[in-house]
């Protein structure tokens, strides 16, 4: 199922192309700066950014899909990420990770069916001292149990 | 007007200290008292955070661990005046646990108002860029290489003679990279740099700069790590308005400039050669080696790529001198590493110590054993690709050439620990999972060999009952262990069978196995 990019949006990304083009190594940040405004990279931007950029669409595509920050499709109204590294399951992230997974009904990549959560798996928040931890938006929670997740995912099914 | 410290650093804000703030603030208007509230960054004693910390006379009063609903009852103590309080933890220069420490690296860190430019100069901020202005840029490289300092990103390259190597190179263009793709679970280091003292990192890379003679540095930043990338791109601006980075520095014909870069989400993307990739927009794929970036980096320059801690490092050194840093240390491991508790610790955090501390003097007294009470029965030390330790080896110090002896790494300081209710097996498996979702998919060995690693570890557990095939899969595994081992260009693919190895030589019954010792070990090393 395509998700065909509004006039809109194009042209906001045809706006970050001119203003990355000429930057070395411009590939990175062009990327980061479609997904922090559209929120995802749609096969649409490919075209523009080859011919701005002189890369085929393989090279593009190559690149998209390397990085695992970079969706290929919408979000979810809000990202919960999970850290599934060692500091973590050390401190039972494992018991939690199924619980968030079978309280919303969804697994890794997935979104709620009312669009407001979309689960990701995550490798290291840099929280290690706070195990377990999550990563909801741009905020980083420590010592999570299962309370205070279903605290943080109602607040922000209101928000 | 009374000073309130309340960390901002991303640990401490985890923690709730962005309420703890708003609640202090409040509780102060309320009460018609005027403070100056100063978001500094954290001391590191994160089993307490929100760490608050009032300026008395006497010195600066800790209360903690501080949320909202402590406050009211705060004021009624007068904890504005050091009040009497259970959350009164007296002076925080005479608390143990950092008392004990040696704070070179980390000397600010907790003090200071991270993006208070003036705050960092009058904690001895940019002395060592004075320095070494002072110097030529061989001079400058001298100092690095004589102070002892290795790479902390977890390789150990002496610094100096990588910085000497770029030095010597002619070329119209150089770079300095940092590496801020801090990916290792259990490390957190250079996320406190940056978030809690970035004109550290910043003088550290305008130093690097003008000792090789580059003009352009690359913070290769983790996407994980939103508040960092604030901070640091706070800091820069900061910097060059006072003319500490662009044109003429410090009125010297001096030019560096700095930028940020983000990285997408991609563990390997922490090795030098991939990161280079990455910065110049293509798969983080790595390179083979030779061309030394050194020599061939980014944008096929001479390039030094350092780790956060090891820039971070070089101002002290600059500052007080290369016998200075080299008197910390032991052996070959010279100065300080900031070591990193993490996982199932009472008290987790930041420890900065000179090298040829035990591992068990980290693990029970700073650490104050388990979280759970439970016995201590695995350490992985290093990250997700450093071996897990058993309690008979919690007396190695540490020390890059002691860890090596026990055929496990220190990497970037990062000590993940564990009770006896993990299971090594389910570890070994994780090493290998890990190891497949990152691996870059150049080297056969770490693409292919990291999922044949998990679905044989599989079997193991399945067999460990029956017993059917289960010594041939053990040898299974020792042998894919060898083939990435030696057949991986990189760490990633090298160095998986470090927790995999480990996790079975040390932990044979988790694996239905006697223990077999250290015996295995050498011969897989060997």
């Amino acid at each position: 199922m395509a998700i065909a990019l509004s006039e809109q949006q194009l042209t906001k990304i045809r706006a970050h192309i001119e203003a990355h083009k000429t930057m070395p190594g411009a590939l990175l940040p062009l990327l980061h700066a479609i997904q922090d405004d559209i929120g995802w990279i749609s096969e649409e931007v490919y075209l523009p950014i080859s011919k701005a950029l002189a890369l085929s669409v393989a090279e593009l595509h190559g690149v998209v899909t390397f990085y695992h920050h970079f969706r290929r499709h919408p979000a979810g109204k809000h990202v919960l990420q999970i850290c599934r590294a060692e500091s973590c399951q050390a401190m039972g992230s494992e018991k939690l990770e199924a619980h968030i997974k079978s309280t919303l009904g969804i697994d890794y990549h997935e979104t709620t069916k009312d669009g407001a959560i979309t689960l990701e798996p995550i490798y290291c928040l840099g929280n290690c001292a706070c195990s377990p931890a999550v990563m909801m938006g741009d905020e980083v929670y420590g010592r999570m149990d299962a309370t205070k997740v279903a605290e943080l995912i109602s607040e922000a099914r209101v928000t | 007007m009374i000073k309130v410290y309340v960390p901002r650093d991303s640990s401490a804000l985890s923690l709730g200290a962005d309420r703890t703030a708003k609640a202090i603030a409040a509780e102060a208007a309320k009460r018609g008292i005027k403070i100056e509230l100063i978001r500094n960054g954290s001391r590191g004693l994160f089993w307490l955070e929100p760490f608050v910390e009032i300026e008395t006379a006497k010195g600066r009063m800790a209360y903690a661990p501080v949320q909202p609903k402590d406050v009211a009852s705060l004021f009624d103590a007068d904890f504005l005046h050091g009040g009497t309080h259970t959350l009164n933890l007296g002076l925080t220069e005479n608390i143990e646990w950092l008392k004990k420490q040696q704070r070179l690296t980390f000397a600010r860190v907790g003090i200071t108002d991270p993006v208070s430019l003036d705050d960092y100069l009058a904690h001895d901020g940019y002395k060592g860029l004075k320095n070494a202005l002072k110097l030529t840029g061989a001079e400058i490289v001298k100092v690095v290489t004589d102070s002892g300092l290795r790479g902390r990103g977890g390789a150990a390259f002496p610094t100096g003679i990588k910085w000497n190597t770029v030095l010597g190179c002619k070329s119209e263009q150089k770079y300095i990279v940092c590496n801020a793709d801090e990916g290792d679970s259990g490390t957190y280091s250079d996320r406190m740099i940056m978030e809690d003292d970035p004109f550290v990192l910043i003088e550290g890379m305008t130093i690097a700069g003008i000792a090789v003679g580059a003009t352009q540095g690359y913070i290769y930043l983790r996407s994980e790590y939103p508040h960092a990338l604030k901070t640091l791109n706070e800091a820069i601006m900061k910097a060059e308005k006072a003319g500490y980075l662009g044109e003429k520095i410090c009125g010297t014909t001096h030019t560096f400039k700095l930028e940020v870069r983000r990285a997408a989400g991609a563990y390997i993307c922490g090795e030098e050669t991939s990161l280079l990739e990455s910065l110049e927009g293509r798969r983080g794929q790595v390179r083979f080696k030779p061309p030394l970036p050194a020599i061939e980096g980014l944008f096929g320059k001479p390039t030094v790529v350092n780790n956060v801690i090891s820039l971070a490092t070089v101002p002290i050194i600059l500052d007080k001198g290369a016998q200075f840093y080299a008197d910390y240390g032991i052996g070959r491991s010279r100065g300080t590493l900031p070591i990193q508790l993490a996982g199932n610790l009472k008290q987790t955090g930041l420890v900065e110590l000179a090298f040829g501390a035990t591992l068990r003097e980290l693990l029970y007294d700073f650490g104050g054993g388990s979280a759970t009470g439970k016995p201590i029965r695995a350490v992985q030390v290093g990250g997700p690709l450093g071996a897990f330790l058993p309690e008979s080896q919690f007396d190695t110090p540490l020390d890059y050439e002691e860890f090596s002896k026990i055929w496990a790494v220190l990497g970037h300081g990062g000590i993940v620990v564990f009770d006896d209710t993990v299971d090594m097996a389910k570890m070994a498996r994780y090493a290998f999972e890990f190891c497949a979702i990152e691996s870059c998919g150049k080297c056969t060995p770490c693409r292919i060999g990291s999922t044949r690693g998990v679905e044989v570890i599989d079997k193991i557990t399945a067999s460990k009952a029956s017993g059917k095939d289960h010594e041939k899969n053990i040898q299974l595994v020792r042998d894919l262990s060898d083939t990435m081992f030696n057949g991986s260009l990189c760490a990633l693919g090298g160095m998986t069978p470090y927790p995999v190895l480990s996790a079975i030589n040390h932990f044979g019954e988790d694996f239905g196995l006697e223990n077999k010792g250290l015996e295995k070990i050498k011969e897989v090393a060997a």
